[in-house]
């Protein structure tokens, strides 16, 4: 296997150019919404709004505004698969169309995809949708096509600002450790880095420099695996077929019993 | 969390629509109505014997129905047999903590017992002349076994649903591990009450239809308690409920499906003769605007 890859995305250097958003859709030849007709969001320059089957980048827009509007601040984000190593959908997907490749990043097999969306539901960021020409859930491959080919992936190939840096995980580490480390010298205290550790969901191979609390940019504080529910579930639902036996066995078999008493089995 | 009660609310809702609500009531029946059959085909009096009948006539139809259902729903219906075989490697697809992988298979097993019970009833019934449908339920050996093994398997199907929301990460479903026991309990207790209207339907008058009734009534009872106990159990998540889907879980389930129900079942002497059959009649309606409620309701969040 090949070493983990992945991205290290420095929020703080984002321009919110969407060069990103645009070189994926062109590599990967996803359709436009709404067959290329303007779909304006109205309050916002985010007109993508969210990840889905045909966006799988996203370039948020956070526009935190005074009431009057005389103070504010933008901060953006170019959102993407966060390539789990302990993957939601990868773990639920009855089909094994989600796969984790010798690049520990993980990529959906349109030709095994049969639509069901359990990943959708599973997925804590919400990033996969259904493609609606193919009729199957997608998301970022992370270029896997370009990476068999030694290439690296579109975006972070286009991002004029190295906003998106990709390369492998412990080489991305030390280097936003370091901006990390840098921003904090230079007064950004906020600064920090979400799922470059272990501990969200055994490390995201995708992971963002950020400075405001995850909620802000859209990102769950506490991301959680579906399969924590499964044992409890699993264990309440035999409790309640326990019981509505029960409750049958009382309601019907002293009818039975007091019968054969009364001869008439 | 800035006001946002859980990490579940940053997910994106699967467009699980009308087709999976009406499939969790259909399987819920198919389920109970297997598991009612059994009861009262080993528990049962003789003259009872009708009513076993019905709810495996009941049960493979439903189940006929839950499988076209969730073949459809599907993106991608071709692919259906994806879900039994792996697509790559032809070899047998079975993950046992994808409840949704699980239930697939349970399905397909739950629907071979529940047609051998249906050709069973069938011929005991005298509608099929055929002497092997016959030996293929009670009171012969393997007629039995293949009601336990499916009568397992009914129950299975009947809660599997709420697992399979308990194992994601979307508000309400994932937020309390009680879904699963709610749909079990729910299950029986649409199944009695469709027994109860279809046996009122024919004019039968066998004592059974009063021990349906009258467990049904416990069935309830419990379920209620259930389902306090599944709302409590989501914590901050419970002001998700704060919407139209709240007021229909409260007046559709709470109120119609579940308090008035008891309350006619108590005070038999308001409708008579036709307590089983008003109450049967609104179990069976709450029973699916229990499932729409929770389906359309954390869609919504």
């Amino acid at each position: 296997m090949a070493e983990p890859m992945g991205f290290y995305t420095d929020t703080t250097v984002c321009i919110g150019c969407k060069a990103c958003e645009v070189a994926c859709k062109e590599w990967n030849q996803l359709p436009a919404t709404n067959g290329g007709l303007n779909t304006l969001s109205g309050d916002s320059y985010d007109n993508t709004r969210r990840l889905d089957g045909i966006h799988w980048r996203h370039v948020k827009f956070v526009e935190q505004f005074t009431e009057d509007r005389g103070e504010g601040r933008w901060l953006l984000m170019s959102d993407v698969c966060k390539h789990c190593v302990q993957a939601a959908c990868l773990e639920v997907c009855p089909t094994n169309a989600i796969i984790r490749t010798e690049f520990d990043t993980v990529v959906i097999q349109s030709d095994a995809c049969n639509g069901c969306r359990d990943c959708i539901t599973a997925c804590p960021f919400g990033v996969i949708d259904i493609n609606p020409v193919s009729g199957t859930a997608q998301k970022c491959t992370l270029c896997y096509d370009r990476l068999q080919t030694g290439m690296e992936p579109a975006c972070s190939k286009a991002c004029p600002t190295d906003s998106i840096q990709f390369g492998t995980i412990s080489d991305l580490r030390g280097r936003a450790q370091k901006r990390v480390e840098q921003l904090h010298q230079g007064g950004e205290k906020r600064a920090y880095l979400y799922g470059a550790d272990e501990k969200m969901l055994g490390g995201l191979n995708s992971f963002f420099l950020l400075v405001d609390k995850p909620e802000v940019y859209g990102l769950p504080p506490d991301p959680k695996m579906p399969t924590r529910n499964l044992s409890s579930a699993s264990l309440f639902s035999a409790l309640g077929a326990v019981l509505v036996g029960l409750i049958g066995l009382f309601n019907f078999r002293n009818r039975g019993v007091r019968a054969r008493e009364e001869g008439r089995l | 969390m800035n006001g946002i009660p859980s990490s579940t609310y940053f997910t994106a809702p699967p467009d699980w629509g009308w087709l999976i609500v009406f499939y969790f009531f259909f399987g819920g029946l198919a389920g109970g109505c297997y598991f009612l059959a059994v009861l009262i085909d080993f528990f049962g009096r003789p003259e009872d014997r009708p009513l076993a009948r019905l709810g495996y006539l009941i049960s493979f139809p439903c189940v006929l129905l839950s499988g076209i259902l969730l073949t459809v729903d599907l993106h991608r219906p071709e692919r259906f047999w994806h879900m039994l075989i792996e697509s790559n490697t032809f070899q047998p697809m079975f993950k046992y903590w994808s409840p949704m992988s699980l239930g697939s298979w349970a399905l397909l097993i739950f629907g071979i017992f529940s047609f051998l019970s249906f050709l069973s009833a069938l011929a005991d019934s005298g509608r099929l002349n055929w002497a092997v449908a016959r030996r293929l339920g009670r009171p012969g050996t393997i007629g039995g076994i293949i009601s336990f093994i499916g009568g397992l398997f009914g129950f299975y199907v009947a809660g599997y649903t709420g697992v399979l929301l308990a194992v994601t990460n979307r508000p309400i479903w994932s937020d309390s591990p009680l879904l699963g026991m709610l749909f079990v309990i729910s299950a029986a207790s649409i199944s009695a009450a469709l027994m109860i209207l279809l046996a009122e339907r024919n004019h039968w008058t066998m004592p059974g239809i009063a021990d349906l009734h009258r467990m049904d009534m416990w069935v309830l009872a419990l379920e209620f308690i259930v389902l306090v106990a599944f709302l409590i159990s989501l914590g901050p998540v419970f002001r998700a409920w704060f919407s139209v889907w709240g007021l229909v879980l409260l007046l559709g389930v709470v109120v119609l499906g579940l308090l008035v129900p008891i309350f006619l079942s108590w005070r038999r002497d308001r409708l008579g003769i036709r307590t089983y059959t008003a109450s049967a009649a609104l179990v069976l309606i709450g029973g699916f605007i229990l499932r729409m409620a929770i389906v359309l309701g954390g869609e919504a969040v």
